[in-house]
Order: C-alpha cells, then structure tokens, then sequence
C-alpha cells in the first residue's frame, strides 16, 4: 500500500525540521501551518526527524 | 526595481539588509512570519566577541551572563570549561524575540523596506535580474531585483530552488525540543551540556540561564541514531538528571550539523545562515557565523551593484569572506562531530575523567587532546582524522 505522510496539527511545533529533510520538497511551512503536499511518496524521513512526534504515515 | 531582497528576517537577513542599506542599496527584507523573532527556534548563546563584531550590546536583550561551560559525561564526571576554551556559545544567552526584533529595526533605520507575513513563493530569472514572487499579507505581489539573498533559514527553498544546496540527510541535522523553565535552582554562572548515546543520540542535551532561576532546557538529537522523537528524550533527561521546575514555554526546532558547503552563491543569489548549513556542526550555534555571513553578504552585494556585476563568479567574493572567516572552523568541527559520534558512553566517561578537575582555561585544544592521548591512548587512531 502507497503511504504519505499525515500531520498532527495538535502536536505540531510549527519548527519546519520536515522541511529541512523532505527530497521531494512535499512540506511547506506557512506561518505557523504545516502543509503536506500531494506529492509526498510516504519515504518516512521527515517522521523520524519531528522532534515532537507531530507526524506519521497513512496508508493511502 | 530593488537592488536586493533578502527573505528572512533573522540575524543573518536582517544584518544582511542592514549591511546593504548602509552601503546606499536599494533593499527589501522580508519575513514570512507576522512578528520577527517568534516562535524562538534556538537555545540562544553566544560569546560575546562574535556578537559585539557586528551589534552594540544591548542590555535589553541580553537575558544572562555567564562565564564558562560545564560538561557533563554519561556518568555525570564534570568537566568545566572557561569562557575562552569554551567556544562560540558562552559568554551571553540571548532574548532573541527582543533580540530580532532589535536586528530588523536597525535594518529599517539603515533604509531597508521591511514587510512582516511576506513569503517569497518562488523566483524566476529576467534580463535584469530576478523577478521574485511573495505573498504579502495574503495577496500576491511580484518584485525585480538584481539580487536576491536567502536567509529563509534550516528550511530554505531559495536553495534549494537555486541548486545551491542539497536536501539535509538525517545524519546532517539535528532534532531539538526545548523549553523554558522557571524556578530552577542552578548557578546562573554557566551553561551546562550534558553527553551520551542512551541520553542524546548524536546530540547533547543543554541549560542555558536566562536569569531569575529561568533557563533553555533542550536537548538536540541526530534522527538517523534516534529511536524516538527529541521531545521524548527531553522529558527523560529532565527526569534523569531531576531538574525541577516549571516548563512556561517550549519550541522544537532543527540545526544543521553539515560543515562547509563548497558555495553559498549562484546568478543573482547568495544564501546566509542556517540556509546556507553556516551553523556549527559541534555545539550546533548558528548566530555568530550567521550575523558574520549577513555581513559579508550585504558588503558584496554593494559591491556587486557598484560594479554592475551580480553573476554567480562575481559573488564568489562572498563565498571567500565567509570561507575565511569561519569555513575552516566549520570543517574542522565537523571531523570533531564525526569523531565525537565514534565514542560509545564508557570512552566518554573515561575521557571526561581524564580531564575533569583539571583547570581548562590554560589548556588550548592542543594541550586537550595531548592529554586526552595520555590516558587513552586507542583514541589515536580515532583522533588522526580530526588532527590530519
């Protein structure tokens, strides 16, 4: 099953370490809002560098 | 038509602005964010010569003075640095929301257009430069400019979009979660770091004072050796060492841990700061070379418009600045870092008991390593990369 990367609004921080990491440049920080693009292929890497654990995958 | 817009209104952007409008440029400076300076992604130390290079000190944004560094091992061996041994991140701990907001002020007064909750979206090249695409409180906007310089921090698109850097890997960034604390009972007179690979993977933890029993409670961690999120290894180091208190703030953030990057500049572009991987991989301090690269960024850029000359060959004179005046300090601290990531717990604990009690401020880094080799003599082979 294909996974994309789902963001927790609850816990997010808003720090933008998702966007440091992402290759695809799939997450994008607006003010103080995580956006998680259509083209993220659920790689995983921008979960396991949130330092709040804001992020997980879904499969889609 | 701007002579330079800088994206992002942090110390290396906002000293860059600053910089370029002294020199007489036409400057625009930009902050996504609708208020410079939060939320605070940063444990705020610096020393105060690299700070007092490029600001007149401020006592309204200096939250503590501190006068030396104490390390802690795995088994908690205490090594105490003075103020010069220490490095870039002792001497003060910063109140960066006041601290920013003092930079972006000061590059207002020098001439430069300041405009809060503006994001550059994207930029394409034209026969005179750059057209740059923001959006401004809402609304689209579209600007030319000759140069454009990103200090859009670790998160860069500018970059990125450029081909001037490459996506951060794992093992290249740090994960930091950290609160402030108040009510702590700790002496105000230093900064404590705290080591190991069961306590911060590839990383540290930290308490930096910020007066009246407050501190930056933190801790940092390299996600490619980390089995759980920063935060959680936090709230454990919290526990374990028994700091009590009461958490009034907490912010996550991430540094750069890469080293040197071979250029910061492309056609019309130059980056600054975090985006440009300018923090130091060792302690992950990121506001002194970051002040340091706004200033050489916003000195070519008048140098550049003055001789009519924005091509990428023209701002290597950038790259060469900032090269010489801190990229040998990056390079050498990232072998430190990849060196530091070889020690288990128990080598830690035994390099810590070979220096702990020792007085450091008569020790150069030289003298260090001699004696570190005294007592451990198997950390040769590890140590010859980083001496080479």
């Amino acid at each position: 099953m294909p996974k994309k990367a789902v963001v927790d609004r609850r816990k997010c921080a808003y720090c933008g370490a998702c966007v440091a990491v992402c290759n695809l440049n799939a997450n994008e920080l607006i003010e103080t809002y995580l956006e998680i693009k259509d083209n993220c292929n659920g790689c995983g890497i921008c979960v396991k560098t949130c330092p709040v654990g804001a992020l997980s995958l879904l499969e889609v | 038509m701007f002579d330079v817009v800088v994206v992002g209104a942090g110390p290396a952007g906002s000293m860059a602005a600053k910089t370029a409008a002294e020199k007489g440029l036409n400057v625009l400076l930009v902050e996504k964010r609708q208020e410079v300076g939060t939320p605070v992604r940063c444990a705020e130390g610096i020393s105060k010569d690299s700070l007092s290079r490029f600001v007149e000190i401020d006592r309204k944004w200096i939250a503590a003075e501190v006068v030396g560094a104490k390390i802690y091992s795995p088994d908690m061996t205490e090594v105490v640095l003075a103020e010069e041994m220490a490095g870039n991140e002792v001497g003060f701990v910063l109140e960066r929301k006041i601290f920013d907001r003092h930079l972006a002020r000061l590059a207002a007064k020098a001439g430069a257009e300041v405009f809060v909750k503006t994001a550059a979206l994207s930029f394409e090249r034209t026969e005179r430069g750059l057209k740059v695409k923001l959006r401004r409180l809402g609304e689209d906007w579209e600007v030319e400019t000759k140069i454009l310089i990103g200090a859009d921090g670790v998160e860069s698109r500018i970059g990125r979009e450029a081909g001037i850097i490459k996506t951060l890997k794992m093992s290249e960034i740090e994960s930091c979660a950290q609160y402030l604390m108040s009510g702590l009972d700790i002496d105000e007179k230093y900064t404590y770091f705290y080591l190991g690979n069961e306590l911060a993977p590839g990383g540290y933890a930290w308490i930096f004072p910020k007066g009246d029993k407050s501190a930056n409670v933190g801790i940092g961690i390299l996600p490619s050796l980390a089995k759980m999120p920063a935060k959680h290894y936090l709230d454990r180091f919290i526990e374990k060492v028994g700091i009590r208190g009461r958490i009034v703030e907490f912010v996550a953030g991430a540094v750069p841990v890469y080293g040197e990057i071979s250029t910061a500049v492309a056609d019309n572009i130059m980056l600054c700061g975090d985006a440009a991987y300018h923090s130091d991989p060792i302690t992950g301090g990121g506001i002194a070379n970051a002040l340091a690269a706004g200033y050489h960024a916003g000195t070519v850029a008048a140098e550049a418009i003055e001789s009519n000359d924005c091509s990428a060959s023209f701002l290597r004179r950038y790259d060469e600045r900032w090269k010489s005046d801190f990229g040998a300090r990056l390079r050498r601290n990232k072998k430190l870092q990849e060196f530091f990531l070889k020690l288990d717990d128990e080598t830690l604990n035994s390099l810590a008991r070979s220096i702990s009690g020792k007085k450091i401020e008569e020790m150069s880094v030289q003298a260090i390593i001699v004696e570190l080799l005294k007592t451990n003599p198997s950390l040769l082979e590890l140590l010859k990369d980083f001496l080479s």
